[in-house]
């Protein structure tokens, strides 16, 4: 059971970790060609909010907002005409310990913003309102498979619908008492836009399928990749290494990628050649 | 506007609410015009409202070799599906079709938030979650899947839908792509919600919730009453013959206005409905029953009255059941496509429970009384936080078929 479901092509692509802000320094970081900061980035301030609400976002939604802006702004398209896909292991950790922490103590004074923030597609709803979106968006989570499960809800709906489609995917530290059950370090996002065709801005292009049988963690290729491994979200390092590493020699054989979507079943990605500067149709 | 899709079969459903066990228990409630709310009890200090709680969880333990997994909403996921013999339909679907051929979509808004709330009442003498309440699997959002999942003991797709109220019906949509590319022969969607403190002080912070059984739709209505269920489905291709209930269509938007206000021209909703009937490949005069996400809040049924009154044929007899199952947020999507499924089979057209006066903003679609009829075809609404729509359409076997 591995026969091709589909193709998507790859048009932009962002990523922001404290030391690897943008996707240019973390793919060189990833190529081994560049080190990550030796001092931690500051919190990203998307500029698509409003000052106040700038500063009041939790961490899920500057993340998820700075990655998904700079993705659309690489691929040319206009972000209030891409159905958008979110992905995130654990959600917003931060307002979560808030709510359980209030809620411990003084139930009565639980904010109502942060109620409204607490939901899992939040990051979605900020998006879809600053950008004038009315295209559907969808906010998953699969534990440790989680961008594995966005990928494919994305690559799914590119395929079915022949329409591009915006991924995005983030995880932040955990904090308080969920620290105890919880393992995520540090903050980590990316974004891109599957497309179902290539044209002038496409970047890399992948065969994909699913295929049964005995799962694997992810392996790392890069020391870059594998200082952000703690992170809920770092099932998308592997993905993000070979569009790193593998997207300009695709002169070498290049293998195929399996990421794990559960214990018995990957999404496997094989590098298909593109004809950089192929108009699309219809744009 | 989207292209019409091959309608789905739904070989099995379920339904657990405050009205009881299983899609009968909630048929016999319809039927009567009989709420299922209850004084809130819920919880170290209840808020003065009503809630739709199902009874019994606390002396249902998950089985031994499901243990590991103990929290309120795995035990309502487990509780609905023993419900009308969907566990065994799902292991008939398995032995068909093979089971990394059947997809898991589940819809969740709040999982076993629950679970990690009481952890917080309970935290060790380091600040840290108890010893017995500790597993990482249970304090996550895709708890809820990866549970049944593992229950169930499937081996295809899995992921969580999380879309606060729109979340276990936009599962529909998912499982739907996912057939349609092959990807599985068989999809197991649903969602489960339980109450929580989470909901109903967050709920009540943004002065939503009611001192009274909610009243969707009434001019003196005066907020929501939150609820908790599990509802599943299991779709295949196919139509599978005369007598089958089908998913026609699915459309999802995005208000692009507000996180907890609904865009008051209803924007977002009106192309969420648009796409459901494009792939329905149907228009709205021939929609018999619709089932409204009517909420009882002020704002939600201003704008989705609106809706119906200038989409709707004055003959579609539309009512929210949220005043017999309360709202039961991210199962919401799934009662109430269960709920259009049982008005298909059985032709009961609900009452409007605890709705006395309509507000004025309701045209002739939006009833109060109900009576029995003949449907075809029936829509259901469920619209969440993040302006999150989703619209389905269902129908018996030839009600999509294109003239």
């Amino acid at each position: 059971m591995s026969a091709q479901a589909g193709t998507f092509f790859i048009e932009g692509i962002a990523f922001w970790a404290p030391t690897l802000p943008g996707w240019p320094l973390a793919r060189a970081a990833f190529r081994g060609e560049a080190e990550p900061l030796a001092v931690a980035a500051k919190r990203p301030a998307p500029e698509l909010l409003a000052p106040a609400e700038r500063r009041r976002a939790p961490d899920t939604v500057a993340l998820a907002l700075e990655v998904a802006a700079a993705a659309v702004r690489e691929s040319g398209r206009a972000a209030d005409a891409l159905p958008s896909v979110f992905t995130s292991a654990q959600g917003d950790l931060g307002v979560n310990d808030y709510m359980c922490a209030t809620l411990a103590t003084q139930p009565m004074a639980i904010s109502p913003t942060k109620f409204h923030n607490s939901v899992h597609n939040a990051a979605a709803g900020y998006w879809t309102i600053a950008t004038g979106c009315r295209e559907a968006s969808t906010a998953l989570s699969a534990f440790d498979a989680s961008f594995a499960a966005g990928l494919l809800d994305a690559a799914v709906q590119c395929q079915a619908d022949a329409r591009a489609v915006l991924l995005v995917a983030f995880d932040v530290e955990a904090v308080g008492a969920l620290g105890s059950v919880t393992a995520s370090k540090g903050l980590l996002a990316c974004a891109m836009v599957l497309a179902p065709s290539a044209n002038e801005r496409t970047i890399a292009a992948f065969e994909w399928s699913l295929a049964s049988g005995p799962t694997q963690a992810p392996a790392y290729r890069s020391a870059a990749a594998r200082t952000l491994a703690g992170n809920a979200m770092a099932d998308a390092l592997p993905m993000l290494e070979a569009i790193a590493i593998d997207a300009a020699t695709s002169s070498e054989q290049v293998p195929a990628l399996a990421l794990r979507l559960s214990r018995n079943l990957a999404m496997v990605l094989e590098p298909a050649a593109f004809a950089a500067g192929a108009a699309e149709a219809g744009r | 506007m989207p292209q019409p899709i091959a309608p789905l079969r739904i070989s099995a459903y379920t339904a657990t609410t405050a009205a009881g066990p299983g899609k009968n228990a909630l048929l016999a409630a319809l039927r009567a015009g009989r709420t299922a709310l209850t004084p809130n009890d819920f919880g170290p200090s209840p808020l003065p409202t009503w809630i739709g709680r199902v009874a019994g969880l606390e002396a249902a333990p998950l089985p031994t070799a499901l243990a590991d997994w103990e929290c309120r909403n795995h035990r309502l996921a487990w509780l609905g599906l023993a419900g009308d013999g969907f566990i065994e339909a799902v292991l008939a679907a398995r032995v068909r079709h093979g089971a990394a051929r059947v997809a898991l979509v589940l819809g969740t808004s709040t999982s076993s938030i629950g679970a990690t709330e009481d952890a917080y009442r309970a935290l060790d003498a380091a600040g840290e979650f108890p010893a017995d309440n500790r597993n990482p699997l249970v304090h996550t959002p895709h708890s809820l899947a990866n549970f049944v999942h593992h229950a169930l003991d499937l081996a295809g797709p899995c992921v969580t839908v999380s879309t606060a109220c729109s979340s276990s019906a936009k599962v529909f949509a998912t499982a739907e792509r996912l057939l349609r590319l092959g990807l599985a022969d068989a999809a197991v969607v649903g969602g489960v919600d339980t109450l929580c403190g989470s909901v109903l002080f967050g709920f009540n912070a943004l002065q939503l919730v009611s001192a009274e059984p909610c009243r969707p739709f009434d001019a003196e209505r005066s907020g929501i009453s939150i609820g908790e269920a599990a509802g599943f489905a299991l779709l295949e291709r196919g139509s599978g013959g005369d007598a089958s209930l089908q998913l026609l269509g699915y459309g999802e938007s995005s208000d692009a206005h507000h996180m907890s206000t609904p865009h008051p021209e209803g924007l977002g909703a009106e192309r969420a409905l648009d796409d459901a009937l494009a792939r329905a490949g149907i228009d709205a005069s021939r929609v018999d029953h619709v089932n409204l996400h009517g909420t009882a809040s002020a704002k939600n049924d201003e704008v989705e009255a609106s809706l119906l009154a200038r989409r709707f044929p004055a003959r579609t007899h539309a009512v929210s059941t949220k005043g017999v199952t309360g709202h039961t947020l991210g199962a919401a999507g799934i009662v109430e496509a269960v709920a259009c499924l049982l008005a298909i089979e059985t032709g009961w057209l609900p009452a409007m429970v605890n709705t006395r006066t309509l507000d004025a903003a309701c045209g002739p679609q939006i009833r109060v009384g109900g009576e029995q009829g003949e449907v075809r075809i029936a829509v259901s609404n469920s619209f969440g936080f993040g302006g999150n729509n989703c619209v389905l359409v269902f129908g018996d076997a030839g009600a999509g078929a294109r003239s």
